[in-house]
């Protein structure tokens, strides 16, 4: 038995799932009620996503096997792999697509024909990314390819022939144990993550992307089923009112009483 | 048009948003079925006024959470317009829910107008989404945004006992560190950032907390820190979005991160001692002082009230 979960984990094939997003620090602006992608200062890797690559890598390490990168995104987020590569990932896969107005059944369809084109059994990817804000790609990819699913990750390791994972509950926190095939999705982690080093950047730059479309995986994505009529910048607050020294707090109470009726 | 609600649960009991998923099926009008996963409060469900029906779902595999084993249950009974709580497990749910239906998921609706038009917040706050589905659909629904249904409901009850093969086992359950009201849950918060100093400083929001009947929220440099500050404290985008009707903010700066998380509370108040931090910009009502000086009055005030 021993064996056989051994030879098991040198052939298991990680993937981990990346979304290119507005960098948290830039200003989204609007334009014709779409959010303006050229107006987008930095692009950066969604954070969560980050720390499911961070666990990805550690999976490798103490487990052994391949780990891709996959994002599906316009051209500009192959970026995004290449730095993947720089701190550990094996390979790249490339779906070349706008997803900006794709539904979420739409982009689960290609993400999970991505790892199965991969041939990936141990998925991770963000809880949530950070320009759609949803958290429905993870699960979606999981019971598309039929694997486990555990949200609210902060913590994966193997463990005997399955992995064992910490996530959040309603009443604190669970260790869980799954087997392949399953998919992580991560909430923030108390790991550091790693930085890539010079080698490591040189050695990614040598690496080959695997660029495909949609129709190259053999997905038909059909018709976005979700509408957006509008995006729109939040309504601007009135100014508020500002007062000196701690003698005003009797008065912002009467007024979040009278004035706000919160209280 | 049907109408299926998935029951937030809360342990053992019917989650109070639950009532507010109701509320807003109400208003789209059409037949409601609201399924009990694991059966938790089915009888309080069937009170719920406007659901016609409850379908209490019972079964092994409901005794831990596991979207996939849960929703291959679930799916089958949902019909239409399937409504859930966004919290992370309502989200998960319903992802999964739609995958097997084969419909989009559409989260964290803050409001739903004529023609089931949706509103969201989308890239960390800084834009609002509106959209329409052009078939059946899976939405969730942010706590607090909706307005509950009442109660004096009898809709009919239903058992199915359900099986479905688990795939995700629990080892170990770790409680919560503490047993105070969380932050989503809570209409009021008042939070604390690194301004506070030191951990132990807390005891002063707790407090005020205690008070006021709040939750204590923190910023992510409070958490990242002090480890006598757990992750589920933080507010903000890597951490909880809150959506309260007052939110103190007691020695955060005001980084667009923690914005994210917190800019849609209703009123806002922050106390600073720096005049010029960016929190002003976004606090209904402000107060620049140390927390030191402002907080037992704060504390005070309340207590009068
Ligand atoms: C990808 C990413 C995600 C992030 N996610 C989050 C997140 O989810 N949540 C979050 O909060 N941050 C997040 N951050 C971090 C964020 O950028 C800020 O670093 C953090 O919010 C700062 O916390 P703070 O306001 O407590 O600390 P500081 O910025 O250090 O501010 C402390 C404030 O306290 C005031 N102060 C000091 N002493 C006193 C006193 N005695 N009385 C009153 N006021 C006093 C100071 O004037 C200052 O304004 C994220 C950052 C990144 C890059
Ligand atoms: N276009 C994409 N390419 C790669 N990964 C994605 C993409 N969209 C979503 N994901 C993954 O799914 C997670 C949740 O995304 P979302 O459902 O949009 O909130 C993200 O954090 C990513 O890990």
């Amino acid at each position: 038995m021993g064996i056989y979960s051994r030879v098991d984990r040198d052939n298991m094939t990680i993937a981990v799932l990346l979304k290119q997003v507005p960098d948290t620090t830039s200003k989204i602006a609007v334009s014709d009620g779409r959010v303006d992608q050229d107006s987008v200062s930095k692009w950066s890797t969604s954070p969560y996503d980050e720390y499911a690559l961070e666990y990805a890598l550690q999976l490798k390490e103490s487990g052994g096997g391949d780990l891709v990168a996959i994002t599906c995104g316009p051209s500009r987020s192959s970026k995004m792999l290449t730095d993947a590569a720089a701190v550990g990932a094996d390979s790249m896969l490339h779906v070349e697509a706008d997803t900006s107005e794709m539904d979420s059944r739409q982009i689960q369809s290609i993400l999970a024909a991505a790892v199965k084109h991969c041939g990936a059994d141990v998925i991770l990817c963000g809880k949530q990314a950070a320009d759609t804000n949803s958290g429905s790609t993870g699960p979606g990819v999981a019971n598309l390819i039929g694997a486990a699913c555990v949200g609210m990750v902060s913590e994966v390791n193997v463990d005997g022939d399955g992995f064992s994972a910490l996530r959040a509950s309603p009443s604190g926190n669970e260790r869980v144990m799954v087997s392949k095939p399953c998919l992580f999705a991560f909430d923030k982690a108390a790991t550091e993550l790693r930085r890539p080093n010079v080698k490591g950047i040189m050695m990614a730059k040598k690496k080959v992307i695997e660029t495909v479309s949609p129709g190259d995986l053999g997905v038909d994505i059909g018709e976005s089923g979700v509408k957006i009529h509008a995006h729109d910048l939040p309504p601007e607050k009135p100014p508020g009112q500002k007062f000196e020294g701690a003698e005003s707090v009797s008065i912002v109470v009467s007024k979040l009483r009278e004035e706000a009726n919160v209280i | 048009m049907n109408i299926t609600i998935i029951a937030e649960t809360n342990g053992n009991q019917l989650h109070s948003v639950t009532s507010q998923l109701a509320g807003a099926a109400s208003s789209l009008g059409g037949t409601t079925t609201l399924l009990c996963p694991g059966g938790v409060g089915e009888s309080e469900a069937s009170e719920i006024s406007g659901v016609s029906k409850v379908i209490s779902l019972k079964g092994d595999c409901f005794s831990s959470f596991d979207s996939g084993a849960w929703s291959a249950v679930m799916a089958p009974h949902c019909d239409g317009v399937v409504i859930a709580s966004s919290s992370p497990t309502g989200r998960e749910l319903a992802s999964q829910i739609a995958s097997k239906m084969g419909v989009p998921v559409v989260q964290d609706l803050t409001e739903i107008g004529q023609d089931l038009k949706m509103t969201r917040s989308v890239y960390s706050g800084k834009a609002i989404e509106t959209s329409t589905a052009s078939g059946s659909c899976v939405i969730t629904l942010r706590q607090n945004a909706f307005e509950s249904a009442g109660s004096g409901g009898n809709a009919e009850l239903i058992t199915v006992d359900s099986t479905s093969e688990v795939s995700v086992a629990v080892k170990e359950a770790m409680a919560k560190a503490s047993e105070r009201l969380d932050v989503s849950e809570a209409d009021i918060i008042i939070s604390g950032g690194r301004g506070m100093g030191d951990p132990a400083n807390f005891s002063h929001l707790n407090e005020v907390a205690d008070v006021i009947g709040a939750a204590v929220g923190a910023s992510r440099a409070a958490v990242d820190s002090w480890d006598e500050i757990p992750h589920n404290m933080q507010v903000g985008q890597t951490g909880k979005t809150v959506n309260p009707s007052l939110y103190i903010a007691v020695g955060i700066s005001g980084a667009i991160q923690h914005l994210a998380g917190m800019r849609s509370s209703k009123y806002i108040v922050a106390i600073n001692k720096d005049p010029d931090a960016p929190i002003f910009g976004v606090a209904d009502y402000g107060i620049v002082a140390t927390w030191e000086e402002a907080l037992p009055s704060l504390k005070e005030e309340l207590a009068k009230l």
